[in-house]
């Protein structure tokens, strides 16, 4: 010892640091990973690795020659953003495709606000829905489930059950005979359905939610809000008027309500601070994703109501503080 | 079912290392030096002179407003000089030297170890009593004990809280103190009671200490009014206001003292000397205070005399480890790092907790990824996150918007943080500017 070392207090730490919380979620991330490799195959492989090795690419070039800072990309987030920007394509998706939303991703989703924590949207949505309205055709081609096991470009496309359900109703079909046409709940719930790469297990998703709430990386109030505005309000519809509106398990169970709800909204840069912030946040997605799906022109409204809510947590930060120590008169 | 407090906590690694060991009395050094401020409130003034000859227990600076407190000799001796020394907050402040000669004490101290239940002097000569003996909050925050005792007129105490609860990791010198002094503690209890004029009281102890719950318990069902309550385990337990959440789930408002709520609490070290003082006449000069770390040869707890320097306590925990990286005057979570090890032991010196090398660095700072677990573990309900960041801007209308005032600095937000942001320096700093800010306003 040759000097004391002089600090203000604490001087004891947790031990708890920004890598482990992002491999903690790339871990709760690997059920659905394995989930959609069984789901969609080869197709789902090409489409994740790409996603992920275009992602870390983009931002460590970003870094290099553009901002001219030391790389973050070993703090995990960007494999984060590549994954689950892989999670919301289909998995018959052109590489370049996927380059360029990978680029909008990281590029304007994430380094253009200034990296890590700046970002008010939440980057692998930005890539999605760019990608989406850029190639409506190619985002909206979804192979089936199960019987893609080896291909690629060239599987075998069909229908969603959320735009089974849509356009059926448009074309004035009824509700009951569209649900003959769909999965059942419980091959929807292992995943066997139309849809993006990683949204279709909810059984795989749940795990990942379970663990991330056992490891404390983050709290049920985000997923619990979503998924329970969009319970209540399919079941309010249905209710009223059964032959027009699915019901509460229906919309639980398709297109990215699962995906969204637990790992999409949960974001940490882009989501309200305060527990009761994440409530209000929660609930405005889940009824926006409905409007959009039972109202809107899109079959699917999950990824533009969070990045809708993502403009509002500074507003919601700003007026809805946490439950302050003394405001409790028991 | 266990209780706790409502918001927010921290659990830390415990650490206790010296949990268990004897109390052991500390040899007087041959020389002591005695801070005339340790204690919140006015520094004490000096009623001796150079070449004084003093004894123990004798007062050696007097209080100088309501929150200041009384300071006696710890030692017989002569009255070395007046002088300004290093002190643990690391400024240089006035202390009184003095050499020592011998151990003779104040005729008036009762030394006999033989307990004295029955309590003679009246609720006003009690707080009196207390005053006089220079007792001060011994669970660290050294708070005047006779002004916390004093009710303002128009507010009436309804339970005494006895802060039993030690949540500071490492530190165990109070659960020392239960388990050899409990009677006493029960007595000096009674005491608190019986100036508060209440007819209640809880002992607060989390359950990490199972062997001090069940002697309490024991002991306490030979006292009326006095209930152990056991706690779950959560940092900052200790602190006031979470532990009268924790014990009669009260809140204590924002800006307000805990009469407010009815409540009184003073720790078991404190309740201890309120025992010596009223019963004994013997006056605040020595305490227990544990030295311990992760590399210190023998850890334990030392009954040591105000002004021993803090080297003379390391020493009789196996001395120095070769790895020290830091010395620390408390707990980890609230704790100062002393610059020196030649600084002296005053009332508020809980412990000393030496640090290996390796420990005493902090990590580097990312930037926040609004994880929002600052905010979930601050106690009293704040946004630790937006305090740093309102403070690095010096924007201190929001920072007081924002209640800063309201941080108790126990640095769960700082302990939790993931990318290791600095949040509780950034706090006191906007604390202690906004202070300054509502005190010129008042004015």
């Amino acid at each position: 010892m040759s000097t004391l070392i002089i600090s203000p207090s604490p001087h004891v730490h947790s031990g708890d640091s920004v890598k482990k919380n992002m491999y903690g979620v790339i871990i709760a991330l690997l059920p659905a990973l394995a989930a959609s490799l069984w789901v969609f195959g080869l197709g789902a492989l090409i489409v994740t690795v790409t996603a992920i090795a275009a992602s870390v690419l983009f931002e460590y070039l970003i870094e290099k020659y553009l901002l001219k800072v030391p790389s973050t990309i070993s703090d995990g987030s960007a494999v984060i953003t590549g994954l689950l920007l892989a999670f919301n394509l289909p998995s018959n998706l052109p590489i370049w495709i996927i380059i360029i939303g990978a680029l909008v991703a990281i590029g304007i989703g994430k380094m253009s606000f200034g990296g890590l924590g700046n970002n008010p949207f939440n980057p692998a949505l930005v890539g999605r829905v760019f990608l989406l309205i850029s190639f409506p055709v190619q985002m909206t081609t979804w192979p089936k489930p199960m019987v893609n096991i080896g291909t690629y470009l060239d599987a075998t496309t069909g229908a969603t059950p959320l735009s089974i359900i849509k356009e059926g109703l448009k074309n004035g079909d009824k509700l009951t005979d569209l649900l003959g046409k769909i999965p059942s709940f419980a091959d929807m719930f292992l995943g066997e359905m139309g849809g993006s790469a990683g949204e279709v297990a909810a059984l795989a998703l749940l795990i990942g939610f379970a663990y991330m709430l056992y490891r404390k990386i983050i709290t049920w109030h985000i997923p619990v809000a979503v998924l329970g505005t969009i319970a209540i309000f399919a079941a309010l519809l249905h209710w009223a008027n059964p032959e027009a509106y699915a019901g509460p398990l229906f919309h639980l169970l398709t297109g990215g309500a699962m995906l969204g709800a637990i790992f999409m909204a949960t974001d940490y840069v882009t989501s309200p601070m305060s527990k009761k912030g994440m409530i209000i946040f929660g609930v405005g997605i889940g009824v926006i994703t409905i409007l959009i799906r039972v109202f809107g022109a899109y079959p699917e409204g999950m990824s533009f109501a969070i990045l809708i809510m993502n403009a509002f947590v500074p507003l919601i930060d700003r007026y809805v503080k946490p439950k302050r120590f003394g405001e409790i008169v028991k | 079912m266990l209780k706790t407090f409502s918001l927010g906590g921290v659990h830390p690694a415990e650490n206790k290392l010296s949990a268990g060991k004897k109390i052991e009395v500390l040899p007087i050094p041959a020389q002591v030096s005695i801070p005339i401020a340790q204690h919140i409130g006015a520094p004490s003034a000096p009623v001796v002179n150079k070449g004084d000859s003093v004894k123990v227990g004798q007062l050696i600076a007097k209080s100088s407003g309501f929150v200041s407190a009384n300071i006696h000799s710890p030692v017989s001796g002569t009255v070395f000089r007046i002088d300004n020394v290093l002190d643990a907050s690391g400024y240089k402040r006035q202390a009184i030297i003095i050499k020592v000669d011998g151990d003779e004490w104040d005729e008036s101290i009762d030394r006999s170890q033989e307990l004295k239940k029955e309590i003679t002097l009246s609720p006003e000569e009690i707080i009196k009593k207390v005053g006089e003996a220079g007792l001060v909050g011994l669970g660290g925050a050294t708070f005047p004990t006779h002004v916390k005792l004093s009710v303002p007129p128009g507010k009436k105490a309804e339970v005494l809280i006895i802060n039993g609860v030690e949540c500071e990791p490492y530190l165990t010198s109070d659960h020392q103190l239960m388990m050899e002094k409990g009677d006493e503690i029960m007595v000096g209890t009674q005491i608190l009671m019986k100036a508060l004029k209440v007819d209640k009281a809880i002992i607060g102890i989390e359950n990490n200490k199972p062997d001090a719950i069940e002697h309490m318990s024991k002991l306490a069902a030979q006292y009326e009014g006095i209930t152990v309550q056991s706690l779950k385990v959560q940092y900052p337990q200790g602190g006031e206001k979470q532990l009268i959440d924790a014990c009669i789930g009260r809140q204590v408002p924002s800006g307000k003292l805990p009469i407010e709520v009815g409540a009184v609490v003073q720790n078991v070290g404190t309740t201890y000397a309120v025992y010596e003082a009223v019963q004994k006449n013997k006056p605040l000069f020595e305490r227990v205070v544990t030295v311990t770390g992760k590399s210190v040869k023998n850890p334990g707890n030392f009954l040591a005399r105000i002004g021993t320097p803090v080297t003379a306590l390391i020493e009789a925990a196996g001395g120095l480890p070769e790895d020290t990286g830091k010395i620390i005057g408390g707990g980890p979570m609230m704790g100062k790092a002393l610059a020196s090890t030649d600084v002296p032991v005053t009332k508020g010196s809980s412990g000393i907790l030496i640090m290996p090398d390796e420990m005493s660095k902090r990590k580097e700072t990312q930037p926040c990824i609004r994880c929002s677990k600052c905010v979930s573990v601050c106690p009293m309900g704040l946004s630790p996150y937006l305090l740093m960041t309102v403070a690095e801007k010096a924007m201190w209308d929001r920072a007081e918007e924002e209640d800063v005032m309201d941080c108790i600095e126990c640095g769960s937000c700082s302990y939790t943080c993931p990318s290791n942001r600095p949040l509780l320096d950034y706090i006191r700093l906007a604390k202690g500017t906004v202070g300054q800010i509502i005190r010129s306003r008042n004015k």
